[in-house]
């Protein structure tokens, strides 16, 4: 049986409006219904303040606020330090990685990425479901 | 040091020369030092000379390329090809943006009646779905990836522009205009176009036609 909760709040964040249709859809076949969307980084952050997540799967190329910078605010702020967050993105270069793992990335996401890929990243951050 | 301690300087060294060696005359020194100025005049000369015919070359090699600049109508690439390459590409990542919401939709439907079909067929669609799902991933890469088109675009006709500055194209560009124009081949007024002006390919919203104007339009020649 599942240790993992599939209502888990989630919250998404990608400037492509088509991409967060995508993750949410495919978020839902994997079982998770409860997810909740932001277009930049600030307004993620202002969602996160607000409410209680268990996971963020954010892009990184996004205006004003980008994805490097909210996990660098959310890994800064002390009630929101330990929250699981996954990068997903184009940014594909190694310098974009190590800049990811040093900004305390749980787990990193290239896309083009297919249902497979999320699952495995998922499952290696919050537990096989 | 001033001419007058120059003088006075040479004066004394001259008679420094006379005491050690009484046998020269100093008036042959001096005839000899008069005889190398003399020659090493003449060589600075042709040395401007050779100067100022390289600067000349010069000038004239910067004129001939401002002039080239100008027949390439600069001013076009930054006012008219740059801008709407731009728009073109965003115009792409529109209707791509579009069609791939067009696409989730019809799939989200279809994916909302798997619940209706058989097991073993709904498992069938539910996977064909997923496919589809990460295919339109394909958008916000291509968006992406365009942007940065639009972005080099952008630096290109800054550079064209800075380039135009620097050449000071400014007053130039109509002259070279009028130059280019003059050697085109005039076409007659009534010339119907031909097939290369007819394609341009598909048109911004607001310079398109709808399809009730195209109609009407063709009803006009009944």
């Amino acid at each position: 049986m599942s240790a993992v909760d599939m209502n888990m709040p989630i919250l998404i964040v990608d400037d492509y409006k088509t991409m967060l249709r995508i993750i949410r859809n495919l978020l839902k076949q994997l079982g998770f219904d409860n997810v909740d969307e932001a277009t930049d980084g600030s307004m993620a952050l202002q969602k996160l303040r607000d409410k209680s997540y268990s996971l963020v799967i954010s892009d990184w190329n996004m205006e004003p606020m980008s994805g490097l910078q909210l996990l660098k605010e959310v890994r800064a702020d002390g009630q929101l330090s330990g929250l699981p967050f996954v990068m997903i993105t184009a940014e594909s270069k190694t310098e974009n990685v190590v800049a990811a793992k040093q900004a305390g990335v749980t787990n990193y996401i290239v896309k083009p990425f297919n249902a497979a890929t999320l699952k495995t990243k998922l499952s290696a951050v919050i537990g096989n479901f | 040091m001033t001419a007058l301690a120059q003088q006075t300087e040479l004066e004394v060294r001259l008679a420094e020369f006379g005491k050690r060696h009484p046998k020269i005359d100093p008036k042959d020194l001096i005839d000899v030092v008069e005889a190398i100025m003399t020659t090493a005049d003449g060589d600075l000369s042709s040395v401007n000379l050779k100067l100022y015919a390289e600067i000349e070359q010069l000038a004239v090699y910067i004129q001939r390329a401002r002039e080239e600049i100008a027949c390439l109508r600069p001013d076009e690439i930054t006012a008219e090809h740059l801008p709407v390459a731009g728009e073109e590409l965003e115009a792409v990542v529109g209707a791509t943006e579009q069609a791939t919401n067009t696409i989730m939709e019809s799939v989200e439907t279809i994916e909302g009646l798997t619940d209706q079909m058989p097991r073993e067929v709904s498992e069938q669609v539910v996977d064909a779905v997923t496919q589809v799902y990460e295919a339109c991933g394909f958008q916000d890469i291509t968006g992406q990836r365009i942007k940065k088109v639009v972005s080099t675009l952008t630096q290109i006709e800054e550079k064209v522009h800075a380039l135009l500055g620097a050449f000071g194209q400014d007053g130039q560009i109509d002259a070279a205009k009028a130059k280019a124009t003059k050697a085109e081949k005039p076409k007659e007024e009534a010339a119907p176009p031909t097939d290369a002006d007819l394609l341009n390919g598909p048109q911004m919203a607001e310079n398109a036609i709808s399809q009730e104007d195209i109609d009407a339009l063709l009803a006009s020649f009944d």
